[in-house]
Order: structure tokens, then C-alpha cells, then sequence
């Protein structure tokens, strides 16, 4: 097995060393891209205090939502939060604390993350409540705010294939925030649909160098559909 | 009458040049897909990360990841792009789309917009809304003149926390096409048969009737 070779065997093994208190960073849009069967198994594991960064929350009974039901989230950082009656709960009881981020403000914290950038200023939120707290600052007559980095403990990541030495690709939107919280998690894990032979990708077309990634798994998965629109 | 929300579609189309990237919010300005102009190809970007926007899928089309940012399935157009959400924003925050049409629950006189939190109902969070009004420099809002009860959305200083400040300059809403500038509404369209004596009593911010207001046609 050589050092780049990033598979492993089972799901305990993609997600050992994750424990209470930790936060992660959760790719996905809506139930779009999801890692559906990292996030079961940090249901399985048991995990506390969780804090958890994504555009969404998942819905009741799957995605993130199912982390909600045995109270291992403490925090939640996303852009919108709307689908999930059991989050509503929680928030109302404040049992969970939600930190509501514009959602290119949020791509942008894990891309900064990601690039070793600690902050950076955006017009985004200025003069709204987002902009509490925060340093404002003028360039060229407009005004800015400043917005730190988020980076985390792990980062679970939802890819169509992906080779052994973790170079990924996505499937049409499914990709969204995966390829951002990829480069932000300290240990980062990417679950796939299919593990290829190096060599199968075209380096040219790969979204995720290996270079960001820990952890390869491949799963199943049920990629259920929020909202199923067809043409009239 | 007031517009119907299809009439408010069209009427928004009709802000619509060839060539335009666009991005259209949830409500009202979905349905200005379904009103462009013949002889205008325009690209729909939808901010969870595509560029050219198709028609919804057929049975056989359908594909759990292939999706708009209201969540909904959806097809991608020829010669469509795909990228991530940093990618994305970085088109809206950097001001490259050329039109965004979003809905609102208030407008003011300086441009303000409040769109995204209601105190003491339930917040579901503001999704892309906030970068849309400060990246895009040619934004129309879409909403109704006045409330169910007749209040009206249309203020001197939005009552709810805003989305963005000074950033709006284009209005329309069921009764009427507006302008903002220098801290006023200015009046340039009404709806088909609605007077000016009603557009300015729903009206609570400071406004200007010029003497060349037009009436829509439909």
C-alpha cells in the first residue's frame, strides 16, 4: 500500500478520530450531494456537542436532520434552515444555537479556510444584523465587512468518483460545497459512488486534488429528492 | 386591475437584452423564465451552481443531481456550465450577472430592502439573498404595492431588519413601475386602469409623480 493510497475499509475506519465537541463541515445543498452515509455514521458513533457547518440542515428522519434527533449538534452554521420541524424545536427550546451566514459569505469562509486566508472583507451583510459586531472598513467609497475563516476538525464530502490517491470529481450539482469544505477540514473524508483505477480521471477535469483528502470510501446511496418538479 | 403575477413576469421580461446572464429568485421572478422575448437568449444562473438553467425534467430526465437553488429538479441547457457554490458567488459578489429579480417584504426610499426576517416568527435564514442585492448592480424587486391589510411596502425606512441598504433602484410591483433615487420613489409605469390617486395612497415613502407616467399594455 503506498502512502498516497487513500481508501479505507469500512465506515468506523473513515470517520475514526472524530469525538464530542468537534466541528464539521458538511458538504451539500438541500439534500443535493449530501454524504448521506458519513452523516449516518456519525449518528451511529454517537458524537456530541457537534458543531456543524453546511448551507442546510437536511430535513426531518434524513441528512443532517437525523443528527438532530439524538441532540448531537450544538451548533449550526448555515445560510438557510427552513425544512426541518425538529430543528425549529430545538432552536425554540435552545437546546441548538444557529449562526445564520449568507450563503456566498459561507462558500467564501471555507474557501478562505481552505486557502491558508483568514479573513477577508465582503459588501455581503453590511448595515443587516449579519454585520453586528464586525469590523466595517471603506474602499473605494463602498463599505465592507470583515468575515473570518472557517476551517474544521473533519470534513465530510459527497463525490461521484474518485481514484486511490483521492483526486474527486462531482456529478452535475451535487458538487456545490463539497469541493470547498474538502479543502477545509484538518482530516477530510470523501465518500464516493465509485472508486476508479488512478489513471481513469482526466487530470484536467479533476474538481478536488488528492492533495486535500485524507480519507476514500465508496457507498451506496439513496440521493432522495427535496422537491420533485417535472415539466408540465 | 392590479397585474396578475403573470403580468408581472412579462412586465419584468421585458427588462431582459440578449446576452444577459440573470439570476431569478423564488415566486414571482421564477415565472420571467417562461416570458422571454422572442429573438433574446438569456443564460438563468441559479446560485447552488449553474450557469444555464434548463426547463424542469421530464420522468426520464430526472436526476436527484441536477437541481436549482429553490431545490427543485431541473435540466441543464445547452451550453450550460456547473461549479461550486465559491465559484458561484464569486459571478454574483463580483457583479458579472447582468440582471437579478428577487422578491421582497419591504422597500424604502434609500434603496434599503428587507426581504429575509420577520421578528418573532420563525427565521429560516437569508440562503444567497444577501450577496445577490450587494453584488448585482442592476436588481429589479417584485412584490406586492401594498399588505393584505393594505399597509404599504413601499416606506421611507424599511420596518424589518434589511437584506442590504441602498442597493435597490428598480420596483414593480402590482400596481406600478418604479424608480429610486436621491430618497424618493419616482413613478414612471402603472398597471392597466389603476390611477395614480391609489398608487399614491399605497405608497407611504416619499414619491414623485412625473407628468409622463405610462400605462403598461399587456
Amino acid at each position: 500500500m503506498s502512502g498516497l493510497d487513500k481508501r479505507v475499509g469500512s465506515y468506523a475506519e473513515a470517520l475514526a478520530g472524530l469525538t464530542d465537541n468537534m466541528t464539521v463541515l458538511a458538504g451539500g445543498f438541500g439534500l443535493c450531494g449530501i454524504p448521506e452515509n458519513l452523516i449516518a455514521e456519525i449518528r451511529r458513533l454517537g458524537v456530541r456537542g457537534l458543531t456543524v457547518v453546511s448551507n442546510n440542515c437536511g430535513v426531518d428522519g434524513f441528512g443532517l436532520g437525523v443528527l438532530l434527533e439524538d441532540r448531537q449538534i450544538r451548533k449550526m452554521i448555515a445560510s438557510y434552515v427552513g425544512e426541518n420541524a425538529l430543528f425549529e424545536r430545538q432552536l425554540l427550546n435552545g437546546e441548538l444555537e444557529v449562526e445564520l451566514t449568507p450563503q456566498g459569505t459561507l462558500a467564501e469562509k471555507l474557501r478562505a479556510g481552505g486557502a491558508g486566508i483568514p479573513a477577508f472583507f465582503t459588501a455581503t451583510g453590511y448595515g443587516t444584523p449579519v454585520a453586528e459586531g464586525k469590523e466595517a472598513r471603506e474602499f473605494n467609497g463602498r463599505h465592507y465587512i470583515l468575515e473570518p475563516a472557517i476551517t474544521g476538525d473533519f470534513a465530510i464530502v459527497k463525490g461521484w468518483k474518485a481514484d486511490h490517491f483521492g483526486n474527486v470529481i462531482y456529478r452535475h450539482t451535487a458538487q456545490n460545497f463539497n469541493p470547498l469544505v474538502a479543502t477545509a477540514g484538518r482530516i477530510t473524508v470523501v465518500e464516493v459512488e465509485e472508486i476508479v483505477e488512478p489513471g481513469e480521471l482526466d487530470p484536467a477535469h479533476i474538481h478536488t486534488p488528492g492533495i486535500y483528502v485524507d480519507r476514500i470510501i465508496q457507498g451506496s446511496f439513496e440521493k432522495r429528492i427535496e422537491k420533485r418538479t417535472l415539466r408540465a | 386591475m392590479a397585474l396578475t403575477r403573470e403580468q408581472m413576469a412579462q412586465r419584468v421580461a421585458r427588462e431582459l437584452k440578449d446576452g444577459y446572464y440573470v439570476n431569478l429568485g423564488i415566486g414571482i421572478p421564477t415565472l420571467v423564465a417562461n416570458y422571454v422575448p422572442e429573438g433574446i437568449d438569456v443564460m438563468l444562473q441559479s446560485e447552488n451552481g449553474l450557469l444555464g438553467m434548463g426547463a424542469f425534467p421530464t420522468e426520464d430526465e430526472l436526476d436527484a443531481d441536477m437541481i436549482n437553488a429553490g431545490k427543485q429538479t431541473v435540466t441543464a441547457r445547452k451550453g450550460a456550465s456547473i461549479f461550486s457554490s465559491a465559484e458561484s458567488f464569486a459571478m454574483i459578489r463580483g457583479g458579472h450577472v447582468d440582471l437579478t429579480v428577487l422578491g421582497a417584504f419591504e422597500v424604502d426610499a434609500n434603496g434599503n430592502i428587507a426581504s429575509w426576517m420577520i421578528p418573532g416568527k420563525l427565521i429560516k435564514g437569508m440562503g444567497g439573498a444577501m450577496d445577490l442585492v450587494a453584488g448585482a448592480d442592476n436588481i429589479i424587486v417584485t412584490m406586492t404595492h401594498a399588505s393584505k391589510d393594505g399597509e404599504s411596502k413601499l416606506l421611507k425606512h424599511c420596518s424589518l431588519p434589511l437584506t442590504g441598504c441602498g442597493c435597490i433602484r428598480k420596483v414593480l410591483t402590482d400596481l406600478a413601475y418604479l424608480e429610486i433615487d436621491n430618497g424618493h420613489f419616482i413613478l414612471r409605469e402603472r398597471a392597466p386602469g389603476v390611477s395614480i390617486d391609489e398608487i399614491v395612497s399605497k405608497t407611504a415613502g416619499p414619491l414623485i409623480v412625473p407628468d409622463d407616467v405610462i400605462e403598461m399594455t399587456f
